[in-house]
Parts: structure tokens; C-alpha cells; sequence
């Protein structure tokens, strides 16, 4: 990948610019002064303008990624901002928000103060999302009004869920005068037990303990009927159940503020993936059952899911070498990302690939409180140039991220990020 | 020859390499009532026992085999503690590999560990129990031992009983009986079945009674005290009233029924001494059987031909 500084006029030329905010589409150019838009459609550029021709391309906004985790500080050995800012870049987003499970854990104004500052050089928007706790221990909550101050742009416990009811309920309450998102890892720790796989007939055959979809729907049931009470928003995080998209679907039939996200591996992998024991393939929550996976797909073409979230959580080659049971829940997805969820949703399932630029733009900058209009004049240049129809093996190659490990790696992608263009920066992925 | 190159386990073996290694155990079984038990089979030939997990009859089995096989044999013990510690499996592995042998027979906590060792070594893997996952040179035993009893494995009728959820023993018969044509019913309380077992082939009841009516053979499954402690079931007086292989429970079924058990026992939980040492129990020719069988696999894996 080859990141530089954008010349003073760029034109992304002859490209399929598709605005996911005002659903529409058509061929033009897109003109790049100093960095912000200013002009689409037909443009006047100087003679001078740098013009990049993107015939049979997608221009579209930069992605939006609203889960994250790139582990600065504390396990830099595993990612760093830096390095996931550029397996950012290489999948195409322009824009991140990374989960507080750092060691220390972002829960106070200072370590979001950090994050902020050392994010701000790099080529990628990075928001950190606070804890929702004092230590992730789920008793106390945060100071979230000075953490928003200094830039937190939800709260979350991340992979700890947010076990107390109580404690859920003061979160969404405090939350309500913020108005931002309260994010909990819906999983009933006790329902999960040891889980390490999904429960069912893969977990059986496999030997391993099973985590049953009731141990996430459960909890998701309880945050819905207390966002109600609370009127404050709640954002459910990789979706992974049938059973908990069925909650979702209703909880915004009634009207409560709730938003979902689901993650590309959710998607596109099944538990029958699991019978070799590829550790890759350990997360949290687990790779579900077919059944659960054809429920995502459709929960994401209806809406009851806003968007795609990668849950980019690297962890060293070691740590992934180790047995299943020992091996850590997580893998990366950016780079991946695009090709996996276009495959899937738009070549398989039938959704438009409109609809699908939505989940990884409009959707989730709403659901974080962004700028939502991207082609805007005058608006910084938050943009991507896909080939979406480009059919690609998923290798090592691929990988900006300090961690080497995926379960996409020999396998089949549809649509690939070319160029992006944020900060200032334009990115030619294969370049 | 055998289809598989390793040994990891029964689900997906093929009948007739099954066939070809209870045959050959059968041979060796004539060996070991010899007075010299020893044959030159496997002589220069060298096996690790690779043992992450404390066993007392496995691993002697194992390494009888092995000598009256004539194979050199080293034991290597890891505590499980260290390999909790973060000692590198592949290390381990690899710096075994290293030192030029032909197979490794391995016992591990972790579910799927002997086909994680495949990817790291070149040698022979035989899984002598990977957690609650497979134990198949046991089913092989087990089915040695049923075959001895009754002539045939086609459409004899097993039931085993007590901990399905976390016995490797359970998997590997039922995978090992369902492909050679038993017919088999699982009996334990329900939070000790694992879920949708049934896809397997199996039946399940709830009913030892019933099960014993029904069944040629039981195989009684050890039940591991510590899982009480965290409910699974609540006692073992309640255990052993409802699932308990008694003389009395026995009496009350006008057939012989065969018994089998694993071990290690826990006399008076599972299974009564009466029963355990009683004339129904094959549980010690199971033990024979096991040095046959397992020299039968060695003997077929490192390069030996089916004895006619």
C-alpha cells in the first residue's frame, strides 16, 4: 500500500459514484481541492488536477467501521493504532471507533485523551469508545460526560458483558443526557459457562464446550426492555442469534432506540467451518449455526441489523498456534472485510450493493453521531474507489495488521477497496 | 494397509479399516497367551508416549504394546499446569520431531489436540484421548471386547450410561459402533447429554431400567465427582439411585446383561463391586483386550501388513 499526500485537485474520474445518503447513483467525477470535495457530478478542474480514472470503479463514501479493537496501549505486540489505522486504509475505511479493552482500559477522561492525541497524526479518524465501567468491572460507572468531552463516542465494556441489571439500567439512565450509545457484549456469562463454539451438533461432535444462542438472546431481551425504560439508545454489537435478531426486529416494531450491528464473519462463516478446529475461527460470540447465519443475512437486508462492524481483534500468531479451548476469541477483519460482506449480501443474497455501501456509512455514522453527508463542498474527502465485481483469493499479502492470522486467508472474495482517500492522504491499496 | 495415516478418532472411520484392526487384535490377542509375548514387529521403530494428562491404564497399555512389539519407546509427561503456564504446544512438538521418530501416542486435555499435533509433526498421531473429544483405541477395546462376547458387532444392541457430555469414551463407541451396525442408547441424567447427540445415530432415554431391558451390553461410564460441584447433578446418592448398576437392579431383568466399564471405577457411584466383580463383567478382559487392540493399531499404522 502506498500512502501520500493528495496534490492540491484530485479528480476521481468516470467513476459509479453512489451517495449512500440520498440513494443515488450515477456516472461522474468526483473533484478533491486541498482535501475537501468540491465538486460531483460535472466538475471544473484545473489544468494542473492529478485525475485518477475510475471507469467501471464505485466512488463511494469512506467506510465506517463503529468496532474495532487496535489493543494501544498495552499489547502494541498485537496492534497498534498506527498499524490498524493502515489495515483500515486497506479495507477501505476512512474512519474507526476502537473498544476500550485496552490494558489500561479506556475508562476515564485522560486514557480517551490519549487515544485521541496519538490517533491524530495518523491517516485514519480514529474515535475511541469509553468504558461503560470503572475497570470493566461492572459495578461503578464512568465519568462518560468528561470521557465525551475528550472525544469518547460511546460507551461499551466491551467483551466483559455488562452482567448487573442494575448497573445496565444506571448506564442507560446516565447515558440519556449525553445521548450517545450505550454498547453491551450481550452474552449472560452463566448461560455461556465455558463455552468456546456454538452449541450444537458441531460443539457435540467436536468435544468442546458449547455457548447456546440463549446466552446471548437472553441478554439482549433484558437491555431492550431496559433501553425502553431508560429512552436511551442501545446499540447491540455483533448480532450473532436468530433468536436475538427476532428481539431486535420487535424492540423497533415498538419503537424502542435500539441499533445493531453484525460482523462480516457472522456472515459469511458457518459452525460446520469449525470441524477442523481452526482457532482462527474462535470469537466471541461464536460462529452460529446456518440457521442463525440465513437470520443475520436477512435481518441485515430488512434493516432490523443498521450495520456491518468488522470486531477487528488481532492477536498474535502464538496465541492463535494454541489449542481451540486455550486460544483467545478474536480475529481481524478490515482488509477482508468488503470483499467478504459483498460476496455474501450482494452476490448471494440478493441485497443491493446501495443498500450494502449504507450499512458501512449513512447507518453506522448515525448510530455514532458523524457527518453523515460525505460528497458535501467542502466536506474533508472521505472517500472510496471499490472494484466490486473483482474476484480475489484472501492471503497474507492482504494483511496490514500486526497479527498475520484469518480465517479468510485461500478463501474467496468478491470486491475489492483500491483507493482511499482521508485526512488529507490517498491510499493506493495495491500500489 | 489403513485408510488414515494417524489414528484421531472414530467419527467418519471406515467400517472396514475398523474390521482390518479388530482382526489383527484378535491375532495379537493369541500372542499375549503365549509364554513368550514378544514379537519383532515393530523393532527399530520409535514411539513417544506424549502424555499432557495424568493416566494409569492408557498409558501402560500403551507402552505394553509397544514392547512386546519390540518398538522402542520413550514417555514424555507434561503437567497440565505448565501447558496453562503458555508453553508452547508447537515447540514441544516440533523439538520432539526433531529427534527422528515414527510416532507419536498422545493424551491431551484439549479437544481436537492430537489433529492440531498433525499440522506441526510429521509422525504417526495416535490420539490416546484429546479432552472430552475422541478416545478411539478405547472404542476399539470396547469393541474387541463385545465382538469377543458375542461374535458380532452387527446389530447388538449397547447402551452406555452415565456422563455423555464429557466423556471421550462415549464419542468414539458411539461413532465406532453406529459405523459397524450396533444399535445404541445413551442413559445418563439429561444435563450430562450433550446436544443434538441424536444426529449421531443414537437414542437416548432417560431410563436405566428400560435401557437395561433393551440392551445386550451396558458400557458404564465413570462419573467424575467434580461435576457435581457444579450442578450437573446434585448428589450421589441420586445419581446412583437413578443410574446406578446395581445387583438388585440387575436381578431384576431376566437376562444376562453384559457390563463393561472404562475405569477407573468409582465402586458403589457407578457401578456396584458386586456387579463390577461379578460374573456379567468383561471389564478385565476389556483391560487385556486393550494391549491387543492397541498393538493391533501400532502394528497396522507403522507400516505392518493385515495378518491373514
Amino acid at each position: 500500500m502506498k500512502i501520500s499526500k493528495q496534490p492540491e485537485q484530485l479528480v476521481l474520474k468516470n467513476g459509479t459514484i453512489i451517495d449512500p445518503l440520498k440513494k443515488k447513483s450515477f456516472t461522474g467525477d468526483v473533484l478533491i481541492e486541498q482535501g475537501k470535495i468540491a465538486g460531483v457530478g460535472d466538475v471544473k478542474p484545473n489544468a494542473s488536477a492529478v485525475e485518477i480514472d475510475c471507469t467501471g470503479k464505485v466512488v463511494t463514501h469512506g467506510l465506517c467501521d463503529i468496532h474495532v479493537h487496535f489493543r494501544e496501549p498495552g499489547r502494541e505486540d498485537k496492534e497498534t493504532l498506527a498499524t490498524g489505522a493502515e489495515a483500515a486504509l486497506a479495507g477501505g475505511f476512512t474512519r474507526v471507533c476502537v473498544m476500550p479493552n485496552t490494558n489500561p482500559p479506556l475508562d476515564s477522561p485522560e486514557t480517551i485523551r490519549y487515544t485521541v492525541e496519538k490517533a491524530e497524526p495518523l491517516p485514519v479518524h480514529i474515535h475511541p469508545i469509553g468504558a461503560v465501567t470503572k475497570g470493566q468491572k461492572g459495578t461503578e460507572i464512568t465519568e462518560m460526560e468528561a470521557m465525551k468531552q475528550n472525544g469518547a463516542v460511546a460507551f461499551s465494556d466491551d467483551g466483559v458483558p455488562i452482567m448487573d441489571a442494575k448497573v445496565m439500567r444506571l448506564a442507560l439512565d446516565y447515558s440519556n443526557m449525553l445521548n450517545v450509545p450505550i454498547i453491551n457484549h450481550s452474552e449472560d456469562v452463566g448461560l455461556r459457562n465455558e463455552g468456546v463454539m456454538h452449541e450444537g451438533p458441531f460443539s457435540t461432535r467436536l468435544g468442546l464446550p458449547g455457548n447456546p444462542d440463549v446466552a446471548e438472546s437472553t441478554m439482549v431481551n433484558r437491555d431492550i426492555e431496559i433501553a425502553k425504560v431508560s429512552e436511551s439508545t442501545l446499540h447491540v454489537p455483533h448480532t450473532s442469534t436468530k433468536k436475538a435478531v427476532e428481539h431486535i426486529r420487535f424492540a423497533k416494531e415498538k419503537g424502542v432506540p435500539v441499533t445493531a450491528e453484525v460482523s462480516p464473519h457472522h456472515l459469511y462463516f458457518t459452525d460446520a467451518d469449525l470441524v477442523t478446529y481452526n482457532t482462527n475461527l474462535k470469537v466471541a460470540p461464536p460462529i452460529r449455526s446456518v440457521e442463525d447465519n440465513k437470520a443475520l443475512i436477512a435481518g441485515l437486508k430488512d434493516g432490523t441489523i443498521d450495520c456491518i462492524a468488522t470486531d477487528h481483534a488481532p492477536h498474535t500468531i502464538e496465541d492463535k498456534e494454541k489449542t481451540f479451548d486455550l486460544a483467545p476469541f478474536g480475529m481481524i477483519g478490515l482488509e477482508s472485510c468488503f470483499g467478504a460482506v459483498n460476496k455474501v449480501m450482494v452476490k448471494e443474497s440478493g441485497l443491493s450493493l446501495e443498500t450494502l455501501i449504507e450499512a458501512m456509512t449513512v447507518k453506522p455514522r448515525a448510530i455514532m453521531g458523524f457527518e453523515k453527508d460525505l460528497f458535501k463542498v467542502g466536506q474533508e474527502a472521505e472517500l472510496v474507489v471499490l472494484d466490486a465485481e473483482k474476484e480475489w483469493t484472501f492471503s497474507t499479502d492482504d494483511i496490514y495488521s500486526r497479527s498475520k492470522n484469518s480465517p479468510y486467508i485461500g478463501r474467496e472474495l468478491v470486491g475489492k477497496p483500491e483507493i482511499t482517500l482521508s485526512k488529507g492522504n490517498i491510499s493506493k491499496i495495491d500500489g | 494397509m489403513l485408510t488414515h495415516r494417524h489414528l484421531l478418532g472414530l467419527e467418519g472411520y471406515p467400517a472396514e479399516d475398523i474390521q482390518t484392526i479388530l482382526d489383527t487384535a484378535f491375532v495379537f490377542r493369541e500372542v499375549l497367551d503365549r509364554p513368550i509375548k514378544k514379537v519383532p514387529s515393530l523393532q527399530g521403530k520409535t514411539i513417544v508416549n506424549l502424555f499432557y494428562e495424568n493416566s494409569t491404564r492408557t498409558r501402560i497399555s500403551f507402552e505394553l504394546a509397544q514392547k512386546r512389539l519390540s518398538a522402542d519407546t520413550v514417555n514424555f509427561s507434561a503437567s497440565t499446569s505448565s501447558l496453562k503456564k503458555g508453553e508452547s504446544f508447537k515447540d514441544t512438538a516440533q523439538n520432539i520431531e526433531a529427534m527422528k521418530i515414527d510416532a507419536i501416542v498422545m493424551r491431551h486435555p484439549s479437544p481436537g489436540a492430537s489433529l492440531h499435533m498433525t499440522k506441526h509433526v510429521d509422525a504417526i498421531v495416535i490420539n490416546a484421548g484429546d479432552g472430552t473429544h475422541e478416545h478411539p483405541t478405547q472404542a476399539i477395546l470396547d469393541m474387541m471386547s463385545l465382538r469377543e462376547k458375542f461374535g458380532k458387532l452387527k446389530g447388538l444392541k449397547v447402551g452406555i450410561i452415565g456422563d455423555i457430555s464429557h466423556s471421550r469414551v462415549a464419542l468414539s463407541n458411539i461413532h465406532g459402533l453406529v459405523t459397524m451396525g450396533a444399535e445404541v442408547i445413551l442413559c445418563g441424567p439429561p444435563t450430562l447429554i450433550p446436544p443434538n447427540i441424536q444426529e449421531l445415530g443414537v437414542n437416548i432415554s432417560y431410563d436405566v431400567d428400560e435401557v437395561l431391558d433393551w440392551a445386550d451390553a451396558v458400557n458404564v461410564l465413570r462419573i467424575q465427582m467434580e461435576r457435581m460441584g457444579i450442578g450437573l447433578f446434585p448428589s450421589i446418592r441420586e445419581y446412583r439411585n437413578v443410574f446406578g448398576i446395581t445387583s438388585e437392579r440387575l436381578a431384576k431383568h431376566d437376562k444376562e446383561i453384559v457390563v463393561m466399564h472404562p475405569g477407573p471405577m468409582n465402586r458403589g457411584t457407578e457401578i456396584d463391586s458386586a456387579v463390577a466383580d461379578g460374573k456379567q463383567a468383561i471389564i478385565l478382559d476389556q483391560v487385556l483386550n486393550g494391549v491387543a487392540s492397541r498393538m493391533a493399531i501400532l502394528y497396522l499404522l507403522l507400516g505392518g501388513k493385515p495378518i491373514e
